[in-house]
Formats: C-alpha cells, sequence, structure tokens
C-alpha cells in the first residue's frame, strides 16, 4: 500500500492542461498540417498519409479536424477547421457524449491513439466523452479503416443499431477516403459513401490531439 | 537450397520435388531441429502451382527451401497438417488463395474470406463476392448443459474485429474458435502491382503498431533481390526504431494486463509510459508509430549529437520509472494471484503449435531472431535471450518485462557508439528471377518476408506472415479448460495482431 502511495507522489500530475491552458507544441519533425506554398496546387489532406516521400512541407500544426470533406481540400491560406454541431445537437450531447468505436480493416494505428485519449495525459472523459461497448448506449460512431468488403454489414448494422440522433465520425486517412487502400478491390473509397459523416480526422494515423482537437471543435468547446 | 537470412538466391536453384518426397523432406526435417517457418503457393504458367516450403533451423542460423508443384488438373495435395501441426494455417491460407485442397486437412475452412487468386472456382461459393456470412462452420459439442458465446466482430472496446466462438460447459471453456478476416485489405496482391513508395506505406500499414518491423523487412527483402548494400548507420538507426518500437508495445501491453487484472495504478503509469516511447519515435521519424523512417536503401531520418545525447538522458529516467513500476505490479500479490497458472502452454504445445515471439519464449521455446538469425545491428551487438518457465500469464507479462529491461540496456548502450557515415544509398534494379526472404524480430516475434521476381525484375509474389499468424492458434488453445471470464487477460498476454493476420 504504502508503495502504491508513493509511487503516486512520484508520478505526480501529468494531464495536459490543453485546451484550457496552451497547446503542446509537438517536434520538429511532426508531419502536421501541410503547407501549401502555390496558391494554384492543391492537395487533398483527406488522401495524405503525411508520409515524407511526397513533395510536400509539413508544418507541426495539429489542428486538421473538419466538418465537410471538402474542406479537407488545402488551396491558398484559407484555414477551414471544424464547426460546432448545431444548437439541438448540442443541447444533447455538449456534455455527455458517448461513442461506439468499429474499427473497419485498419491497421490499428488509428486504434491505437484513440486508445490513448483515455490515458491520463489526455483523459478525454473530463469532457464527458466516452467509448462504450453497445452500440444501444451509444450516441454516435467512430470509425477507423478502409471498411473493407468483410466489415461493411457489421459497420452499417452498428450504425442502424444506434439511436437517433446520432454523429459520425471518421478517424485517419483510410476512414476519410481509402487511403492507401483505395485501389484495393477488398476497400471502399471512404466512410461517407456509405453513411453521413459529421467530422473528419484526417492523418495516418492522426496525432491523439488531432482527434481531440476535432471533438471539442464538434462540441463548441474550441472555437479559435 | 540452403539461404541465410536477408539472403537472395536464383529462383531457378530452388528444387522441384516430387510430391511424396517434398512431403518426406518436410517430416524429417521438421522432426530434426527444423521447424515450418514458411508454406506458400506461388503461381506458375497454366494455372499451376508452385508450393515453397521453408525450414528454419535456429541453431544453425540457416534456411532450407524447396518445393513441389501442384497442377492445374488435379488442384490438391495431400495435406501435412494430420502429421504436422504447424501447417494447419499455412494449408488453409494456400486452400483459399489458390483453390486447392489439401486432402486430409482435420479441419479446412476459409482463413480470410476472398477470393483466389488463380481466377477459378473458390472452393467455398461466394467467399470473394460477400462479407464473411454469420454461418461459419465451427466445432461443436453437444450437451444439455453445453452452451455458445459468440464475440464480435465488432468488439466492446476500440478493438480490431474478429469473431470469438466460446463453447461453454457453465463458465468453464471447453474449445474456443476464432474467425478472422474481417480486416483483410488483399495487401499481399497489392506489393506487385505498385511502387516502392506505395509499397513502403503499405508495408506500414500491415500491422500500424509493427510499422517499423514490417517496412524494415520488405526494404531488406528489396535490398537482398538488387544487391544493394545499405550503410551501417542507417541498419544502426533501424535497429534503435525498432527496439522503441518494442518498448513502447511491452509498456503497453503490460498496462493492459495490469488494468484487467483490476489494478489500476500500474496501468495508468504504463499507459503513459507507452507514450513517452511512441513520443521518442516521434521525435525520431516524424510519427509516433515510425511511419516514414524506412525506405528501400536506407532510413530517411538521421539523428544528431544532441538528439542522441537527449534519448539517452530520458531513457536512463524511463528506465527508472519502469524499474518503479514494474515493481509495483510483479510483487503485488492480487495481480500475481491473476496471472499465475492461467491459460498455460506447455513447451511441447507451443513447439507443436509452431508459437514464436514472447508467447513462444515465455514457453520456453528459445527462438528469437535478433539471436538465431541475427542481421545488422545485431551481429554486431548481442542482446541476452528473456525466457518463461510456465507458459503461463504470469511467463507472457514477464518475459515482456525482461525484454522491456534488456532493450532499454541495449539502447543506452549503442546509441552513444552508432556508426558514422550516409544514412541512404539509393537502392539498384531488382535482379531478375531471384527469391529473397528476411525475418525481423518484431514486438510480436517473427515476421518474415519473401520476395520473388519474374524475368524483367518485378515483384512477381510477395508473402508476408505476421507472428500473429502463428500465435492466434496458441490463444484459443490455453483457453481449454479456462474460466470464460479469464479470456480478456489471456487474451491481453498474447495481444495479437488482426490485420497483421489478415493482410
Amino acid at each position: 500500500m504504502l508503495k502504491i502511495i508513493l509511487n503516486r507522489f512520484k508520478q505526480g500530475m501529468k494531464t495536459i492542461a490543453y485546451p484550457k491552458g496552451k497547446a503542446p507544441v509537438l517536434s520538429l519533425r511532426y508531419r502536421g498540417r501541410p503547407v501549401v506554398a502555390d496558391s494554384s496546387l492543391a492537395v487533398d489532406l483527406g488522401k495524405t498519409t503525411c508520409s515524407p516521400d511526397n513533395k510536400v512541407s509539413y508544418s507541426n500544426d495539429f489542428r486538421m479536424a473538419v466538418s465537410k470533406r471538402e474542406d479537407l481540400i488545402l488551396q491558398g491560406q484559407e484555414k477551414k477547421l471544424a464547426q460546432a454541431l448545431n444548437k439541438e445537437m448540442l443541447r444533447i450531447f455538449g456534455r455527455s457524449l458517448k461513442l461506439r468505436q468499429v474499427s473497419a480493416g485498419g491497421c490499428n494505428a488509428c486504434e491505437l491513439d484513440l486508445n490513448v485519449l483515455n490515458t491520463v495525459v489526455f483523459d478525454l472523459s473530463r469532457f464527458g466523452i466516452q467509448f462504450v461497448a453497445s452500440p444501444r448506449h451509444a450516441d454516435g460512431m467512430v470509425v477507423t479503416g478502409p471498411i473493407t468488403r468483410n466489415m461493411r454489414e457489421a459497420l452499417i448494422k452498428t450504425y442502424e443499431a444506434i439511436p437517433e440522433p446520432k454523429i459520425v465520425i471518421a478517424v485517419g486517412a483510410c476512414a476519410v477516403s481509402g487511403g492507401i487502400f483505395a485501389e484495393s478491390p477488398e476497400s471502399s473509397h471512404g466512410l461517407d459513401a456509405i453513411i453521413p459523416v459529421n467530422l473528419y480526422v484526417p492523418g495516418c494515423p492522426p496525432h491523439p490531439l488531432t482527434i481531440l482537437d476535432g471533438l471539442l471543435r464538434l462540441l463548441g468547446k474550441i472555437t479559435a | 537450397m540452403r539461404i541465410f537470412n536477408g539472403g537472395h538466391i536464383d529462383f531457378i536453384n530452388v528444387p522441384v520435388l516430387p510430391e511424396e518426397e517434398f512431403r518426406r523432406t518436410v517430416m524429417d526435417l521438421c522432426q530434426n531441429d527444423g521447424r515450418l517457418v514458411n508454406f506458400f503457393g506461388l503461381l506458375e504458367g497454366e494455372g499451376n502451382v508452385r508450393l515453397m516450403a521453408i525450414i528454419g533451423f535456429d541453431e544453425d542460423a540457416i534456411f532450407e527451401i524447396f518445393s513441389m508443384i501442384v497442377t492445374a488438373v488435379h488442384p490438391e495435395f495431400p495435406s501435412l497438417t494430420p502429421e504436422l501441426l504447424q501447417a494447419h494455417n499455412f494449408e488453409r491460407e494456400i486452400a483459399e488463395q489458390f483453390a486447392i485442397v489439401p486432402c486430409g486437412h482435420p479441419w479446412l475452412k476459409p482463413l480470410r474470406y476472398h477470393a483466389n487468386y488463380r481466377g477459378v472456382a473458390d472452393l467455398w461459393q461466394d467467399i470473394g463476392s460477400r462479407p464473411i456470412p454469420g454461418t461459419y462452420p465451427f466445432f461443436s459439442v453437444a450437451g444439455e448443459e453445453v452452451h455458445e458465446v459468440g464475440v464480435g466482430p465488432v468488439h466492446a472496446g476500440i478493438i480490431e474485429p474478429g469473431h470469438f466462438r466460446f463453447v461453454c460447459h457453465g463458465e468453464e471453456i471447453l474449445h474456443l474458435e476464432i474467425q478472422l478476416g474481417y480486416q483483410h485489405r488483399g495487401i499481399e496482391p497489392m506489393m506487385t502491382k505498385n511502387n516502392l513508395d506505395q509499397c513502403s506505406l503499405l508495408s506500414e500499414a500491415i500491422a500500424g503498431d509493427t510499422s517499423i518491423g514490417h517496412s524494415m523487412a520488405y526494404c531488406e527483402v528489396m535490398e537482398a533481390l538488387s544487391g544493394t548494400a545499405i550503410p551501417p548507420r542507417s541498419q544502426a538507426i533501424r535497429g534503435v526504431a525498432l527496439e522503441l518500437e518494442r518498448l513502447a508495445n511491452h509498456v503497453g501491453d503490460l498496462g493492459a494486463l495490469s488494468l484487467d487484472a483490476g489494478f489500476l495504478p500500474a496501468s495508468a503509469y504504463c499507459g503513459r509510459m507507452r507514450g513517452d516511447y511512441l513520443n521518442l519515435l516521434l521525435a525520431l521519424t516524424g510519427n509516433r508509430f515510425g511511419k516514414g523512417l524506412c525506405r528501400p536503401g536506407g532510413v530517411l531520418f538521421d539523428m544528431d549529437e544532441d538528439m542522441i545525447k537527449d534519448f539517452c538522458r530520458k531513457l536512463t529516467i524511463y528506465k527508472k520509472e519502469f524499474e518503479s513500476v514494474s515493481d509495483l505490479l510483479f510483487t503485488r500479490p492480487s495481480v500475481l494471484a491473476r496471472f499465475e497458472g492461467l491459460g498455460v502452454i506447455t513447451s511441447d504445445e507451443a513447439k507443436k503449435y509452431g508459437l514464436v515471439g514472447p508467447a513462444g519464449r515465455a514457453s520456453q521455446l528459445e527462438r528469437d531472431v535478433r539471436i538465431d538469425y541475427a542481421t545488422g545491428l545485431w551481429q554486431f551487438n548481442h542482446i541476452p535471450i528473456s525466457l518463461g518457465a510456465t507458459g503461463d500469464v504470469f511467463a507472457r507479462a514477464w518475459v515482456r518485462r525482461q525484454e522491456v529491461m534488456r532493450s532499454l540496456e541495449f539502447l543506452l548502450k549503442i546509441l552513444p557508439t552508432l556508426p558514422h557515415g550516409n544514412i541512404f544509398t539509393p537502392l539498384a534494379p531488382l535482379k531478375a528471377d531471384g527469391l529473397a526472404i528476411v525475418l525481423v524480430e518484431g514486438w510480436r516475434g517473427e515476421i518474415m518476408h519473401v520476395g520473388i521476381t519474374d524475368h524483367q525484375g518485378q515483384l512477381r509474389r510477395y508473402k508476408i506472415k505476421d507472428p500473429s499468424f502463428h500465435n492466434w492458434f496458441g490463444l484459443a488453445q490455453c483457453m481449454r479448460n479456462q474460466e470464460i471470464s479469464d479470456f480478456p487477460l489471456c487474451n491481453k498476454s498474447f495481444n495479437l495482431s488482426y490485420c497483421g493476420h489478415d493482410l
């Protein structure tokens, strides 16, 4: 018992101050929001894996989640970020949002970084957001992966089992657009071709901060 | 034909044996120190299929490779499984990928549910055109008080999909059967159709938690097929990243085990400490999972003196923290009472099933690619093997604890002495009609990639094997005669990859 208490003191407080305090600054090599220098060029953030191979330069800005698919197409300097849900939805979900997660062909990287939101560092439940074990208990669904042929039916059934009104969140390049698997006959071309999507979180995988930022914007807890 | 880890041979030198001799050779070699590390099909002309067997000799650090031909006219061969259990998943895979019947296979059913590569009628109707049906064949037990519990494909937490069917008598599990395939994205055929850049990305997405392990294996296959010698510094940086990946996952697994044993302090600390290692990978590669680091020809990111110093300083702190938390976990009687004697796999069983990685080492199997088939960094820097004695959840947790400590010591030793020089050399064109095999000890165990080129020097077959391919069967077997409520703990003690299995 003493050991547990001693260890507790040693560990200290590890939860980040964000969003009330300052946003953490990520490592310089972190490939966040692409920098689009030439206004005639367009980068589709929904398809990019943020890999170092392509000729894109990246900033270390982790804020990338948007409400509409077309807002992921970056052109010029304008920065579009996710909008809050409408007033009625905010009244219902603003203080308590229960989500069901469906992994549909993901490589498990998105899933792991969703799990990270439950660690002491991010402590997602302090915002009233929780992942639940049944679609019947859920207000919405978080989908990862390119939606493989073998997962399509299970995904649709899960969606249908969630009571109305409900929200849908696509996390990761695969769920947004099919990502690197878009050309495979086994996968789909993005979640919004199957069910309507309220929040798109791009990245391969998105940094936990990118997901957190998106969720909080959706709930109107970050507006800047 | 013999081949080393990371070796290249001309494909023409792979012997073709008659069916009976092929079978006898596999059996003989596997009875004498060998084990079946790979067994897969390759399309030849006119719908014929060449079956390639690769036997590994861990003591001698060498592989024996040979083949036989199954013709389109008689698409069948006698199954090895009744005598050699290690072959059972390989044969199910061959049956599904090429519509060939392994005659006498005791439990032949689809592995991943997809259409075959030969373009003929599948062995199972419609498996390529509709989602996995809910009516799979399952091993069933009859009796008044026998009941079944079906779980999945969508699980209760943030977990990948798979279907688990428990056949129980009261609380006791008589049999567990696991149906996977929901994550099947068709990566193997995609690897032969895409360019180097795209294949690098694909290899990183075989299993995202093993991005470094799989992309390293892919790069080494391409380097072996093209005869490109990469700079020692790039090999060392890959090694550093692979150990960081192991650290992150092992620490995370100990946290998950702690959570399922109901001991929250260690679970919370491990969850956070896992993030420390991912953040080191982020600092090195720009991605928390190390995506973007390994490319055929070397690595894309270097470490300067400041970064090395910073890593050493942090790793020293993390080591102390880990020692303190793991002490907390492994001296807690309530935790040990949950871990000990649960989900036991004996050494003989582990050998029979062909288990690899920490799951095998927990059952006293001395298998570690870093030691048995050392390449790159591990040729010059040895890492001791971590073995468990009891084959239970405790042993699988303890092996992870030992490996965390040893990886930390290993990194602290090698980081200040990384070889100097470049980190990248352009890849030469692939040689025509070659075959290369590469094994990498990922955090779950032995990752194996095999590449075979055609007359033009293009990939004609790319075979991927994640360690989970062997170990899922171990998880199912260890659940027999256990309480159904013990499943989560046993499952976490293996923590296998769904997508790595499903490809």
